[in-house]
């Protein structure tokens, strides 16, 4: 197993820019998701780790060794795809044996390996089937298999996930991290789907628009983006933003909203613009019956645990998660609040979070 | 009204109207070969005769002439020979002559199978390739060069005999297998590519790149995994080639002679030999027949899928 490093890498398809100098370390037996909306480059940093692109410019290295424009076939690595990319001429067995037959081993050991790796993903009993006669959940055992049955240095996958329906993929969701940490494996995951990135994670890096912008556990993530993007991909609903039309300093720890003063977390960083973001998550803040800022109640999503509240007020709509058993009726005028001091302020500049107590 | 049926499903009528069109279509087609056959079991009198026999004592008078050289005996010289040691010497003989030798049908015939496969062969395998590298590539002037290709076939090839009779005499490869071959593969390959590049497109790239990061060169990969998945294209393909390969005739006509001639222009020439033999010459083309039939009998589960490729996304 290994570890993998990418300096500077920079990938363009003629005029286009698919990975703008990017910047990432994934460390041994770590489970690492690569995670943004389509198009943002995360399938094209994967296939440069695999060797199927080669880099504009820039090293990855494997193990220390810079492999970045090696073959893939010398890189030692395995590649699930999206479609699974099974041999439909070549039965289950021969699907796992193909890319032991480059590797001069003995019949019995090719044979032993294959079942060895069949029994760990429970499909032994499927070896002579036809691959077409699979089910969806077992073909991407299959190309699991195809993946580990040589053991390379570390395993890529490219939404493997992404065309078995929603009760499967919850169930090899976990069983891929399971699978993961039962073979020590280091496992770079490439998705758009934020709940599969939050579930199975060591980290996530978030990319958009050919940009690495973050890359930190799944809980760091969720709390403390880096950016407005980060804040507002990650979570369902995104993090509400709220225009505050005043110049932060630092140590500065309260802001003005409408007329009422807000605390926030204490500031390290200033900004130059008077444009600024305060962002807050959904679950961060209260119906309260007065000192509240004032709104109507626009709409109510039940989502049996929970209830999604947006509410119309002067400084945009506004979002808010609340108990299911919360009774509020559309058009309800109500008050809201802050419920901790975990809010966050956005440079309107850049976008960028300002450092803060809550943000270090 | 009946609702149990898919209203995109044919009606009973529609249905019985597609198969008597069928049938109708099928014993037109087929009345030509049956005819060609049966004269082919005809003796020389039967053949001619008229009315037509539509029902005859069948004979293998058509194979044996086909198949040997005779020439007419007086009777006493018939007569003091000894008795024909084989059934077909006896028929000959029965006929008032006797055999002087094979004939060339057979040399012609498997000159016929050398070229038609060998031509087959070539333009599947370089038309693979081609097709594989124009499909996955970065060639450059990719479209032009495609439409090239294509322009090759836009005017009958016997349009250029006279420069390729010329070409070929030069080079040494007139009535020879090797230039026949290659002179139907160069025909062949326009189409071979076009064809194939359609079913190389359609098959996804993760498989050769599974391959290659599984250990395997890109040649290798071609060869285990993407032609494996090419069966159907290059079944219709091979199939096309042949038949154009086995059928043509001008070229053979104006470039083989004694080596290399092929069975289309033999056949015509069983004519001139000792009056009009119909039986012998029904014998040489059902016999000419066989081959391409077994071929694309044997190739069909492929043929459907492949005419109609592209047509429906899987």
């Amino acid at each position: 197993m290994a570890e993998i490093e990418i300096k500077n890498l920079h990938k363009s398809f003629g005029d286009f820019v698919a990975v703008k100098n990017s910047n990432l370390i994934i460390e041994n037996k770590e489970f690492f998701v690569l995670l943004g909306p389509s198009g943002c480059g995360k399938t094209t940093t994967l296939r440069m780790i695999a060797g199927l692109e080669l880099p504009t410019s820039g090293n990855i290295y494997l193990d220390k060794e810079d492999v970045g424009y090696l073959r893939a076939s010398q890189r030692d690595i395995a590649f699930v795809f999206q479609l699974f990319a099974l041999y439909p001429h070549m039965n289950v067995r021969n699907n796992l044996a193909f890319p032991l037959k480059m590797q001069k081993l003995s019949r019995s050991e090719v044979d032993a390996k294959v079942l060895e790796a069949a029994k760990l993903l429970r499909i032994d009993h499927l070896l002579k089937s036809k691959v077409s006669s699979l089910a969806g959940g077992d073909r991407q055992r299959v190309a699991l298999g195809r993946a580990l049955v040589r053991r390379p240095k570390a395993f890529l996958m490219d939404e493997p996930l992404g065309t078995l329906d929603a009760e499967f993929r919850e169930l090899m969701c976990l069983e891929l991290r399971k699978l993961h940490d039962d073979i020590d494996a280091t496992t770079v995951y490439v998705t758009h789907d934020q709940q599969e990135a939050m579930s199975m994670a060591d980290r996530i890096a978030v990319m958009n628009e050919g940009v690495v912008l973050q890359a930190d556990s799944p809980k760091v993530i969720y709390n403390k983006p880096k950016t407005k993007f980060v804040a507002n991909f990650i979570g369902s609903p995104g993090m509400n933003f709220i225009p505050i039309n005043e110049k932060i300093s630092p140590s500065q720890s309260s802001i003005k909203l409408l007329d009422s003063s807000l605390n926030i977390p204490e500031q390290k960083e200033g900004t130059d613009s008077n444009e600024n973001f305060l962002g807050v998550r959904p679950e961060n803040l209260k119906l309260v019956s007065e000192n509240g800022v004032k709104g109507n109640v626009f709409g109510v999503e039940y989502l049996g645990s929970r209830k999604i509240l947006t509410i119309e007020t002067q400084l945009g709509n506004i979002k808010i998660r609340v108990d299911s058993d919360t009774q509020v009726n559309i058009n309800e005028q109500i008050q809201f609040d802050t419920l901790n001091n975990n809010q966050i302020i956005f440079d309107g500049s850049n976008d960028k979070a300002l450092q803060s107590e809550f943000m270090s | 009204m009946d609702t149990s049926r898919s209203p995109l499903e044919a009606t009973g009528f529609s249905r019985k109207l597609a198969a008597t069109i069928i049938i109708v279509y099928m014993v037109v087609t087929l009345i030509p070969i049956t005819w060609m056959v049966a004269t082919s079991f005809k003796s020389v009198d039967s053949a001619i005769s008229y009315p037509p026999e539509v029902f005859f004592e069948p004979s293998l008078e058509g194979y044996v002439n086909l198949f040997t050289n005779r020439s007419r005996q007086p009777k006493d010289y018939l007569d003091s020979l000894p008795p024909p040691d084989t059934w077909y010497e006896e028929l000959v003989r029965s006929r008032e002559m006797v055999i002087t030798g094979p004939s060339k049908f057979l040399p012609r015939y498997s000159n016929s199978l050398i070229i038609g496969f060998g031509a087959t062969f070539f333009s599947v395998f370089l038309g693979s390739l081609a097709a594989y590298a124009l499909s996955r590539f970065k060639v450059p002037l990719k479209d032009d060069l495609l439409f090239f290709i294509l322009s090759t076939r836009m005017f009958p090839p016997i349009a250029v005999a006279v420069p390729i009779f010329i070409m070929y005499r030069k080079l040494g490869l007139g009535d020879t297998h090797v230039g026949m071959i290659i002179l139907y593969t160069v025909v062949n390959l326009s189409l071979s590519v076009w064809l194939l590049k359609g079913f190389m497109d359609e098959i996804p790239r993760e498989y050769e790149e599974a391959a290659m990061i599984d250990g395997y060169s890109r040649m290798q990969a071609f060869f285990k995994v993407v032609l494996p998945q090419a069966t159907t294209g290059i079944a219709a393909t091979a199939i096309f080639c042949m038949i154009f390969s086995w059928n043509e005739y001008a070229f053979a006509v104006l470039l083989t002679q004694f080596n290399a001639q092929t069975a289309p222009p033999f056949i015509p020439t069983i004519i001139g030999e000792g009056g009009l033999d119909w039986p012998a010459i029904g014998a040489g083309t059902t016999l000419f027949l066989i081959p391409v039939m077994i071929f694309t009998v044997v190739l069909r589960k492929h043929l459907l899928r492949g005419i109609t490729f592209g047509a429906v996304r899987k």
